[in-house]
């Protein structure tokens, strides 16, 4: 029973109107984001606690990760930050176009990041630097620490925690892209763009923190 | 305009399609309902199954092993599948926007989906128990829940599914509370139902992604032994206890706060006067939340950690009893020269006062180190626990729903054997748990099939009265059910208690599948029976 005369076919039904609808989407898009931070919470606890058990070891068993990679993923990273922002910016604008062409990046740049993290995870397998029971890589750099299965297990479940939430986010981008190039996304209305732009911000936030803390301290 | 007065949201639209399918947070709070009252009832059997095995010492029924695992899935069953969904899935759902005069909440789509996680999560329960059953406790305390051969997976997985539906519905109302409010309709003038049901959410969403995660970790210390629990690997036990209890102490105020809330509605309404503190009842409910998340180690008494943390978190435990006092103190003076009527939801009003003292007064002995030290894991602890959720959450939800039944189904139960049932759950439950403080207090440890024979009468007894407190309850459900017949309508115009709530005031009994005909315009507050009289109206 709204009086707004203007009743646009993405407004919902139990909205009152498209402020209100924008307004709540928000809200609830950023309490979402609190729980993913404390979903990674209890883990950067794990990792605290044990660092501070295994201090040595976690200094010794970090060399055995591979800083370019990690710094090549985390430029590829904050790059698709980037261009998810222009992306939103670019359809505010009513440049759709540019906004299309900024989505798709981001999504390539997505892949890219999950193709590096393939490629390190695999030569992890091979050399048998794998989490808990299947850890079996006793090289002379790590011979003499104790217990450097637990900073794999660590480094595979935060680092696998993380590409699954980027692979997710890679689906949404995706259906961004469709949405988009439909042109049911415009310059009035593009408040799932915006969400899962946080969402994405998120994930390279979380990365930014990975990346010190496994490979570089 | 006749027709469309008759229409509500039971009958229209019809079919099961528009049930499963529905949108409508009418709908889905009565299928929670459902769900809810279907795993009380399991949980409640194998309550019932574990006081028949303790009537008597020696094992007469079961064996160790079964006890085990049935008193794991009591615990599992109860709280996870029914008290943590039942008051925010069931009656938030179907109450808060009617509440805020909002047409429904603020992500519907999301509604429906955490119903259906809910359901996911309860089919892995469900499978666990015909597997063959958990025997972890329902804690699952590593190391044993690393290396137990009972189904932990699937139980564990089955939990950390519920999360999400958890964290969804917390998410929703959070949102709802702070965008769906009719205009005018400002924070001191919301139900205080809806300051509980908000600050539950708020727990729900910052504690239930640690024990989500909590039990990915226990499942890969189980599936690849990471280490991170399993001292044997290099890990840390009591890190698990840790983990466990940040989620699991908070997680009692998710299912506390929301029987606060409705303990609040019920005096006022029944007892005809303004509630008394109305700021204080609702600030009470946000530093209960927040003083609820610096306690956990209170679990931890005994499990290894130092004396001056033992010393911390039982001080701040003591600081619970503050806004929980508050809450009680102002119940009993909204009462005081009010016009009590000893309708059913007002008796069951009055049980939780009297039920949750003893459950909160119990538990500053066990906030107590000292004490803690000889009482913990003794039946003390088993009474104090069920002072506190049966007692006060239960027997606030039992109220509610005599409350809100003619609300939401648009029939009145039988009144005098609703009152009776009452009586009789109040009865059964002292009987069944006041022995079990004494058993505690005499060093009868929790978690046994078998007994010494000196604990033999009180265990008796015990059982006796779990009889009375079981059959009291199905009562009490099939009355509410036996009321659905054809015969029992009410008009829909009928508000048989004369609350002024949006809910009772400005939508038909049952409402309006859109909740309310024309936008609600909030004419007084929630509470100001000394302001405008709206009178009971009941009539067939």
């Amino acid at each position: 029973m709204s009086h707004d005369n203007s009743s646009p076919d993405f407004l919902q039904h139990h909205f009152h109107d498209v402020d209100q609808q924008y307004e709540t989407a928000k809200l609830g898009m950023w309490a979402f984001i609190l729980t993913e931070v404390l979903t990674f919470g209890g883990l950067f606890v794990a990792y605290v606690v044990y660092r501070s058990w295994y201090p040595e070891m976690f200094v010794g068993a970090n060399l055995l990760l591979d800083v370019n990679k990690g710094l090549l993923n985390t430029i590829v990273l904050i790059t698709s930050s980037l261009t998810m922002v222009l992306a939103v910016w670019a359809i505010q604008q009513k440049k759709q176009k540019l906004s299309l062409f900024m989505l798709i990046a981001t999504f390539l740049f997505a892949f890219m990041f999950l193709g590096i993290k393939y490629l390190e995870y695999s030569h992890k397998f091979e050399v048998g630097q794998l989490p808990g029971e299947y850890y079996s890589y006793m090289g002379p750099e790590i011979a003499h620490l104790n217990n450097p299965h637990i900073f794999f297990s660590i480094y595979f479940i935060m680092t696998g925690l993380h590409g699954l939430h980027v692979a997710i986010g890679m689906g949404l981008i995706a259906w961004l892209i469709y949405a988009t190039a439909k042109g049911n996304l415009h310059s009035k209305y593009y408040t799932p763009m915006e969400m899962i732009g946080i969402f994405w911000h998120l994930v390279d936030l979380i990365w930014i923190y990975l990346f010190p803390l496994f490979y570089l301290i | 305009m006749a027709e469309n007065q008759k229409q509500n949201y039971l009958t229209h639209p019809k079919g099961i399609m528009s049930w499963l399918l529905t949108l409508d947070h009418k709908r889905i709070g009565l299928m929670y309902l459902l769900g809810g009252i279907i795993f009380f009832f399991l949980g409640g059997l194998l309550a019932l199954g574990m006081r028949l095995e303790l009537a008597a010492p020696g094992n007469d029924f079961m064996s160790n092993e079964t006890y085990n695992n049935v008193y794991t899935l009591h615990g599992a069953i109860m709280i996870f599948l029914f008290i943590i969904p039942a008051i925010p899935g069931a009656l938030g759902n179907m109450l808060l926007p009617l509440m805020l005069g909002a047409k429904d909440v603020a992500f519907p789509r999301l509604n429906l989906a955490s119903f259906y996680i809910y359901t996911l999560g309860a089919l892995f329960v469900v499978y666990t128990i015909i597997s063959g059953g958990v025997d972890t406790g329902w804690t699952f305390y590593t190391p044993y829940s690393t290396t137990s051969t009972s189904n932990v997976i699937p139980m564990t997985m089955g939990i950390f599914i519920i999360g999400f539906s958890s964290i969804l519905t917390g998410l929703n109302f959070i949102a709802t509370i702070h965008k769906m409010r009719i205009p005018g309709l400002t924070w001191y003038k919301l139900p205080l139902f809806v300051w509980a049901l908000y600050g539950t959410s708020l727990v729900q969403i910052t504690a239930t992604p640690v024990i989500a995660i909590t039990m990915v970790l226990l499942i890969l210390e189980r599936l690849l032994g990471i280490g991170i629990f399993d001292p044997a690997l290099g890990g840390d036990p009591v890190l698990y206890q840790h983990f466990f209890w940040f989620y699991s102490h908070p997680a009692v105020y998710i299912m506390i706060l929301p029987a606060f809330g409705i303990i609040s509605e019920i005096i006022p309404v029944h007892s005809r006067k303004k509630i008394w503190g109305y700021k204080f009842i609702a600030f009470s409910t946000l530093s209960i939340a927040f003083i609820g998340f610096l306690v956990w180690g209170h679990h931890m008494f005994t499990s290894g950690q130092s004396v001056f943390s033992q010393i911390v978190f039982s001080f701040i435990t003591y600081f619970v009893g503050i806004p929980t006092g508050v809450k009680i103190f102002s119940w009993i003076l909204t009462m005081y020269k009010g016009q009590v009527s000893f309708t059913p939801p007002m008796l069951y009003a009055l049980s939780f006062l009297f039920l949750f003292t003893i459950g909160g007064l119990t538990g500053i002995f066990l906030g107590a180190v000292a004490l803690d030290i000889h009482l913990h894991d003794t039946y003390f602890v088993v009474a104090h626990f069920h002072y506190v959720m049966q007692g006060g959450t239960i027997i606030a939800f039992l109220g509610g729903l005599h409350h809100w039944w003619p609300k939401t189904m648009g029939t009145m139960y039988n009144q005098t054997v609703a009152s009776i049932c009452c009586l009789g759950v109040f009865l059964g439950f002292n009987g069944t748990f006041f022995p079990q403080f004494l058993l505690g207090l005499r060093g009868m440890p929790r978690r046994y099939a078998t007994y010494d024979p000196q604990y033999a009468e009180l265990h008796n007894y015990s059982s006796f009265w779990s009889g009375i407190l079981g059959l009291s309850i199905f009562i009490a459900i099939m009355n509410l059910l036996w009321s659905l017949r054809k015969s029992n309508k009410l008009d829909p115009g009928t508000n048989p208690w004369g609350a002024m709530t949006l809910e009772w005031t400005h939508t038909s009994s049952p409402p309006h599948p859109h909740n309310f005909e024309k936008d609600p315009v909030l004419e007084h507050g929630p509470y100001d029976y000394d302001k405008v009289v709206v009178e009971p109206t009941f009539k067939k």
